[in-house]
């Protein structure tokens, strides 16, 4: 049954919203947090899994210190004090892809805590959210559910795959987020995006919120709004529910929407709102109800004893802050008036995530011009053909920019250029050994040039009759005669101003 | 003095999945308590200047590199499931919530 709910406008004219958010981040690290298996996406189940990630009796886990190191990265680019001592603790709860029966996280000493994070609405705003903390922990495997619809509602079993269980997770958690009003949604799907694109820029993890990659459970109360002229923040928070894995950013949105027009629903029907977590349903963009949320003591938090403190050196930390890349927005900012893009072109661009791309390819040494139009081009269509992202395609920004000196140079044209691309992604070497190989450079020895067009104007001696008349435009004939002569390999300019040599006219 | 009710006990029980009798709720949970009160006794001892510690040995950074080992091949992964389908272990209906 649907619950009754109101618009999101309505709710947000009617009450006050608070929110938070937790976003768990998938480390991109070689094997698992604490151990050896490979943390690699797709493979056959359970074939990566051994004795510690499978929870047998008598295995050890040992901490990859290159998780830590992405951990403490990620806290220090979300400005968070690294603690000088932190150990793991033991989350306790059951469940099929759990196979310990207990979650490897942290509790009362998480590595990263207490940071802030500029976040850049799309009209320039920018917004401080707080930061509580981010901490480690392992992910769990995953089910299956066999019979039924493949849902659990009827399902007659479950399978369980734990490949996934044990790969090293960055749980980030913000501080409750206040005063943002019909803001919220826009803010929360903000916070998301940004976080993702800090996590790609210290290339700890891909960011694929599609792969599960980056996750986000959104937290959303209601309270009422302090009367004119008194202070919002002495109204207590309302009861909040936790909607789980909220996997897109519009997801992140729509699911605030239902969520504050459905808690609206209840309290202006004078009736509570439960805490508990919700499920997110992206085909009918709906929450409904879990389980009602545990309290933390129901998890029975205790010191990991198989695992020793983590105390990073305050030499290392700082050696780390020291490769923590620009904020995303920021650089964004900054590269926009480098470049001389317009806003559209920015936009595009960063929708296209070829912002990495692009900076390869001007620091090659092509203008951000050039870069800008094979990467949102011609590259675009075809990684777009092929299912890939931009940096997956067989060509290197550094061959673009080779590509682009060629055509400069005059050795090729643009035309040329993009057979000889061809060449390039189908593995055929660097744009100069394709353009070598295939014979594609322009033809500029102009005998063949004058040999070509006066062939042409022989076969259209009506063409040159037009062109002595005047009509200089119709030499635009003999230029396509020509370029189909030479297979495109001459340069059309050159072409044209010989026509109106032979024909006795100036240009 | 008992610092542990037995209504505590009884939801530790259940959080942790064991099935108790009313017998040994009543049992346990004079036990647990006296075990309870004795590590209270021992906190009541340790000065301010005694810093709670979780680890006796102390040590720390006990990292490993970044590099990938062999796991278990599929059938050894599976061989102490009770139920294996398709390369995954087979678990029983999972009721009460979604994943």
């Amino acid at each position: 049954m649907t619950a009754a709910r109101v618009s999101y406008d309505e709710a947000m004219e009617d009450f006050d919203p608070v929110f938070g958010i937790e976003v768990h981040v998938e480390l991109n690290t070689k094997t698992k947090m604490f151990c050896g298996c490979a943390n690699e996406f797709g493979a056959e189940p359970n074939t990566q899994v051994c004795p510690v990630c499978l929870g047998l009796p008598g295995s050890m886990p040992v901490t990859n210190e290159k998780a830590v190191e992405s951990a403490i990265r990620l806290g220090l680019a979300l400005g968070c004090s690294i603690r000088e001592s932190s150990r793991f603790a033991r989350k306790n709860y059951f469940y099929p892809d759990l196979a310990k029966d207990y979650q490897i996280s942290q509790y009362d000493e998480p590595t990263c805590y207490e940071g802030s994070l500029d976040v850049v609405l799309d009209d320039g705003t920018v917004v401080e959210i707080g930061i509580e903390r981010a901490h480690m922990e392992e992910d769990a495997g995953k089910n299956t559910h066999v019979g039924g619809s493949g849902g659990i509602q009827g399902a007659s079993h479950s399978l369980v795959d734990y490949n996934r269980g044990g790969v090293p997770l960055v749980e980030i958690v913000t501080k409750p987020i206040t005063g943002m009003g019909e803001r919220t949604a826009e803010v929360a799907r903000a916070y998301v995006a940004t976080i993702r694109d800090i996590v790609r820029a210290l290339g700890i993890s891909d960011g694929r919120m599609d792969q599960g990659s980056v996750r986000a459970d959104v937290n959303l109360s209601l309270r009422a709004k302090a009367p004119a002229g008194e202070d919002q923040d002495a109204v207590p928070f309302g009861k909040r529910s936790e909607t789980k894995n909220v996997n897109s950013l519009r997801a992140i949105e729509r699911a605030i929407h239902f969520e504050a027009g459905r808690q609206a629903a209840l309290l202006s029907d004078g009736k509570p709102v439960v805490q508990e977590t919700r499920h997110w349903h992206e085909d009918t963009e709906e929450t409904t109800p879990g389980r009602s949320k545990e309290e933390a003591e129901d998890y029975r938090y205790f010191p990991e004893p198989d695992l020793l403190p983590v105390e990073p050196s305050r030499e290392w930390v700082e050696e780390l802050r020291g490769t923590i890349p620009e904020h995303p927005a920021k650089q964004r900012a900054r590269l926009k008036d480098e470049w001389g893009f317009s806003d559209l072109e920015m936009r595009d661009v960063v929708a296209a995530d070829a912002v990495p791309v692009l900076i390869a390819t001007v620091e090659a040494g092509a203008t951000p011009q050039a870069a800008r139009k094979w990467w949102m081009g011609e590259l675009a269509r075809v990684a777009n053909d092929q299912g890939v992202s931009l940096d997956e395609l067989s060509v290197t920004p550094a061959e673009v920019a080779e590509l682009q000196s060629l055509v400069d140079s005059g050795r090729i044209n643009d035309k040329l250029a993009r057979q000889a691309l061809q060449g390039v992604l189908a593995g055929e070497g660097s744009p100069t050994a394709v353009v070598e190989a295939r014979g594609l450079e322009v033809v500029s020895d102009d005998s063949a040039l004058e040999k070509a067009v006066d062939e042409a104007l022989a076969a259209q001696p009506d063409v040159l009759q037009k062109i002595q008349d005047g009509k200089v435009q119709a030499a635009g004939a003999i230029v396509g005669a020509v370029m189909k002569a030479t297979r495109g390999q001459a340069d059309a300019g050159r072409v044209r101003e010989i026509i109106l040599q032979r024909a006795g006219v100036e240009g | 003095m008992s610092s542990l009710e037995r209504s505590d006990v009884a939801r530790l029980a259940a959080l942790a999945r064991i099935d108790m009798t009313d017998d040994d709720l009543d049992r346990l949970s004079g036990q647990l308590s006296a075990i309870v009160d004795a590590v209270a006794k021992v906190a009541e001892v340790a000065g301010t200047d005694v810093p709670a510690t979780s680890h006796p040995i102390p040590m720390s950074n006990v990292h490993r590199p970044d590099e990938v080992r062999p796991s278990l091949p599929q059938d050894r992964a599976l061989a102490a499931a009770p139920e294996a389908e398709d390369g995954r272990f087979r678990v029983p209906q999972i009721l009460g919530e979604e994943a």
